[in-house]
């Protein structure tokens, strides 16, 4: 018989057992009657035979199977009926709960979206990432991006692995539609099928397409589908043009295709790519190699292969190839440091929930010992424990999930706006879902947190002496469990002075950084990419002339102050590091110090606000053909020159040409990493050099690169609308993207720091409140109990103080050993926060006696409300109790 | 009469499998037939036969039907199942074995005693 008949079915059972009974025992009156007893006698004597027809049908019931299911429901309905009775103590606890229980399920979700689910193409355990290695490391390590030619030659003989290279694109897409800036993945044709991903429309790049010289195709996103071919199913053939070339579209991707974070919105064949780096196994850009492990072949046997190939290589192509070789790693999603805060932020969670069900837990235990005698009256009744155990379980658990349907739900509506309040992109945001694992993770935490807080007064309220119990009375001071409580209040403010300090420590941090100065005035700079018309890129005179002309119409926009171009905007993403050497005896390449190369027009000291401590910028004097010449910050004039002045100096830079640069200005060091950042970076040193002396050759890929910065009388969005009409350029297609002010990027530094310290701000707030009404609910509790001997001590002649010191004392004890257990933990914690987060220093005398005075205060506080109302005790009435 | 005697442990429900194998038959006619064929030697305890019986159905030895007697009343019929005869014929085996044992040792210990 299944249980969920029994439970389901449990009255027609009864019921059929109550008329085979009463058969039984009709029968035995008939045949007693039949054998000559008189009809009285006979009734009694079939009941007599049968045995309590009660102990019988319990006994019957009893052989339907195990009863705990049915205890069980009768549990949960004692426990409903019992909650009911106290709508506040259960809508606390359930409301602690749902906090605690719901801001752990939604990190849950935001972690196993972001940090365990694994990337989003079939059978992902398969894809392979490659990169090149050199025996030898420079300062930039031994791992290297591809090149080209070492892909075609792996791709060609390589058999236990399908490969496919790709790389990003940016570009400006100007028709049809509107110009616009669109990010786009050069890759040769097998990539999709690496990934395991079908257009939705058209084909994929087929190996005829990814060969130079082919028709140019293209595979467009579902967003730019819709975006300027109004989903018209006639765009497959149609023609659009990219970067100044045209191209046919022959198919569209899915619409959730994303690489990484990015959303990719034009599929073009590298094969098609004829730059000349692109034959180049020496210098190039380098282009990322993905694989999928072929059936039969595992990561191993692709390593051996790639070894074997990469000899062979090597000994074909010494120059390039001696000591180089390729490694391969499964394929994993890239989080950067979101997983150390997501990390971080889970850890507090668990804090704030762990302290709410050991408030709950120390709750539970001062009702269980208050319910001591109708415990003992049931145990003495013939209640297991077991039974009683199980009831008070029963009873967590059911507040537990009660919490954790509510947790689930505030879970729900707080998942997005939590998204939406990260600082920044949060990777891999689109895998975050609230789905089976979630809910499946807020039902154990659920169950697991009821067990934890529901054990400990279940273990200890009917572990007792029924018949000790009865005698005594209530006039017992429950000894054990105040040692007990004692200890979950001490537990509970343990982890209240980690978070506490947690939260201290990062305010602090905070605090120091945002003194810092970034070393340039952020106020009223507006920064953008600008992607110069594809029409002009190919001649170098027209590049130069594009730009001054850019310069120049920028300039006459009302509002304007000052206009400079720059490739490397401080405090944004991207740099370019450069080895130099301060006399002409230049050390092996690769030992080279590295400093920061930013090249510049004349004006990028006014729009940054950047000072000049020595020397001269960059005028316009400064160009192809005069002497090359640098200006360097501080920093990189310190450590290259020491004392001396360093202007008139000379540098050598042999990325910048053999002959040496002179120095002919020094100015303030900025800080290009961010406030966070720069000052515990590798690469500190700055210099700058004038945009004008940028090589023909490498004009281009300059231009590519280039951003323009603005610094502006109005507030500094305000031009944005003027900056779009002045550089779109004759041809309409020049567009700026990427638009940000410099503040922006400056508060963005400090994003991370900023939301870490809000949220544990809040959490310790949680924490805080949550530990004084625990010490407040215990501390009342042992009052009450102890309100005979008070009442025994008034009349002795003690004063209200005596009463308020002893209830003082006890709660003092607790915070003691609170604060020591507390202080340990926080310690060890401030070294993983020392190791996650920038800039911060655990040792922090300061801020770590300042949280715990905070906590300390507040939990006096707390215990000072019972205490002066035990301290106002009337001895009669006390001594009248019981 | 001769005295009643208590059924050893188990063997109750060795006896009600054993009854029911004969065809399907309702509580009160095991509790009869118990007493009947065993010469009233061994005393049935009603107020244990049907626990037994719920038992065994639970277990899945015996299946029930609940049909007209000769004398036109509803009553629970009980039938053995497939696995309740396998597991009748495991139980008479083992009982043979157990009697033949314990008559073994009865036997030797009468012949220490001479």
């Amino acid at each position: 018989m299944t249980w969920w008949r029994r439970l389901v079915k449990r009255n027609e059972l009864d019921e059929q057992l109550d008329r085979e009974l009463r058969f039984h025992l009709e029968q035995h009156e008939a045949d007693l009657i039949a054998a000559g007893s008189d009809p009285e006698a006979a009734r009694r004597q079939a009941r007599i035979d049968l045995g309590g027809i009660q102990q019988v049908r319990e006994n019957c019931r009893d052989a339907w199977g195990p009863r705990w299911i049915e205890d069980f429901w009768q549990d949960f309905r004692y426990t409903l009926r019992s909650l009911r009775q106290r709508p506040g103590f259960s809508l606390v606890v359930a409301l602690t709960l749902a906090l605690g229980i719901g801001s752990t399920a939604l990190m849950f979700t935001v972690l196993d979206g972001v940090l365990l689910k694994p990337l989003p193409y079939p059978e992902p355990q398969q894809l392979i990432g490659l990169q090149e290695k050199t025996a030898k490391a420079t300062q930039f390590g031994n791992l290297w991006a591809f090149a080209y030619p070492n892909f075609l030659d792996l791709r060609r003989d390589a058999l236990s692995v399908d490969l496919a290279a790709w790389h990003f694109v940016g570009g400006t897409l100007s028709r049809p539609g509107e110009p616009e800036n669109v990010l786009g993945v050069e890759a040769s044709s097998a990539f999709l099928k690496v990934l395991r991903v079908t257009p939705v429309q058209g084909r994929d790049l087929s190996p005829e397409d990814d060969r130079p010289g082919a028709t140019p195709v293209a595979l467009v996103s579902d967003a730019l589908w819709r975006r300027t071919f109004g989903q018209n199913r006639g765009a497959i053939g149609a023609s659009l043009v990219f970067d100044g070339r045209q191209y046919t579209i022959a198919g569209i991707l899915p619409p959730d295709f994303r690489l990484g974070d990015e959303q990719v919105d034009l599929l073009t064949p590298i094969g098609q790519n004829t730059a000349p780096y692109m034959l180049n196994r020496d210098a190039h850009p380098g282009i990322k190699v993905w694989g999928r492990i072929r059936q039969g072949a595992t990561i191993e046997s692709v390593r051996s292969e790639l070894t074997v190939i990469a000899s062979r290589l090597s000994s074909a192509y010494p120059k390039s190839n001696e000591g180089r070789t390729f490694i391969a790693e499964t394929l994993r999603p890239v989080t950067g440091t979101a997983g150390t805060t997501i990390w971080l932020l889970f850890a507090a969670v668990v804090a704030v929930l762990l302290i709410g069900c050991v408030n709950v837990a120390s709750l539970l235990v001062a009702r269980a010992v208050s319910r001591e005698r109708e415990m003992s009256v049931r145990v003495a009744l013939g209640a297991g424990r077991g039974r009683l155990v199980r009831q008070c379980l029963a009873e967590s658990v059911v507040l537990a999930l009660s919490g954790g349907s509510l947790g689930l739900l505030l879970a729900v509506a707080g998942l997005r706006p939590f998204i939406a309040m990260w600082p920044g992109d949060l990777p891999r945001a689109s895998e975050i879902h609230l789905d089976w694992r979630v809910g499946l993770f807020a039902l154990a935490v659920s169950v697991a947190s009821g067990i934890l807080f529901g054990a400990v007064p279940a273990l200890t309220a009917p572990a007792l002496n029924p018949a000790r119990a009865l005698r005594e009375g209530s006039r017992t001071v429950a000894g054990g469990s105040w040692r007990l409580q004692g200890t979950l209040v001490a537990s509970e403010l343990a982890l209240a002075v980690v978070l506490l300090v947690t939260a201290g420590v990062l305010g602090s941090t905070l605090l120091r950084l945002s003194a810092l100065d970034p070393g340039l005035n952020v106020n009223n700079v507006l920064v953008a990419r600008l992607a110069l018309s594809p029409s002009v890129l190919n001649e170098p005179d027209r590049i130069r002339s594009a730009w001054q002309n850019i310069l120049d119409r920028v300039r006459g926009i009302p509002g304007v102050q000052a206009v400079a171009t720059v490739d490397t905007v401080p405090m944004r993403e991207g740099n370019n590091q450069l080895g130099y050497w301060p006399a002409a005896d230049l050390p092996e390449r690769t030992r080279l110090p590295l400093a920061l190369a930013t090249s510049v027009t004349p004006d990028y000291l006014n729009v940054m606000g950047i000072e000049l401590r020595a020397g001269r910028f960059f005028n316009e004097t400064d160009r192809q053909g005069s002497q090359p010449v640098v200006v360097i910050d501080e920093t990189l004039a310190r450590r290259a020159f020491g004392r001396e002045p360093a202007v008139g100096k000379r540098l050598w830079i042999p990325d910048m040409g053999a002959a040496p640069v002179e120095v002919v200005g020094v100015v303030n060091h900025v800080r290009h990493w961010g406030l966070a950042d720069d000052d515990q970076a590798e690469v500190r040193a700055q210099f700058y050099y004038p945009f004008a002396q940028v090589p023909d050759r490498f004009l281009r890929r300059w231009s590519e690169l280039m951003s323009v910065a603005v610094r502006t009388s109005t507030p500094p969005r305000s031009i944005i609308q003027p900056l779009r009409r002045e550089i779109q350029g004759a041809a309409h297609d020049q567009v700026i993207y990427e638009i940000r002010t410099m503040d922006q990027l400056e508060g963005a530094t400090l994003a991370r720091h900023r939301f870490l310290m809000t949220l544990f701000t809040a959490f310790s707030a949680a924490a805080l409140i949550l530990a004084c009404v625990g010490i407040y609910g215990v501390l009342a509790f042992l009052a009450g109990q102890r309100v005979p001997e008070f009442g025994v001590r008034v009349a002795l002649g003690a004063r209200p103080h005596d009463i308020m010191r002893l209830i003082l004392r006890q709660s003092l004890g607790m915070i003691l050993a609170g604060v020591a257990a507390g202080s340990i933990l926080a310690l060890a914690s401030g070294r993983l926060l020392e190791a996650w987060v920038s800039a911060v220093r655990a040792n922090e005398p300061v801020t770590f006696s300042a949280m715990i005075a905070v906590l300390v205060a507040a939990a006096l506080i707390a215990s000072l409300l019972p205490a002066r109302r035990a301290s106002r005790i009337d001895p009669v009435l006390a001594l009248r109790q019981d | 009469m001769a005295a009643r005697q208590d059924l050893p442990q188990g063997t109750l429900d060795l006896l009600i499998m054993k009854v029911v194998a004969l065809g399907p038959v309702h509580g009160y006619a095991i509790a009869q037939r118990l007493q009947q064929v065993s010469q009233d030697v061994v005393q049935a305890p009603q107020g244990s036969l049907y626990p037994a019986l719920h038992r065994l159905e639970s277990r899945g030895f015996l299946d029930a039907i609940w049909r007209e007697t000769e004398s036109g009343r509803e009553a629970k019929f009980y039938r053995l199942t497939k696995k309740g005869r396998a597991q009748l014929e495991v139980e008479i085996a083992n009982w043979a074995r157990l009697t033949e044992a314990v008559s073994l040792i009865l036997r030797l210990s009468e012949g220490v005693g001479q």
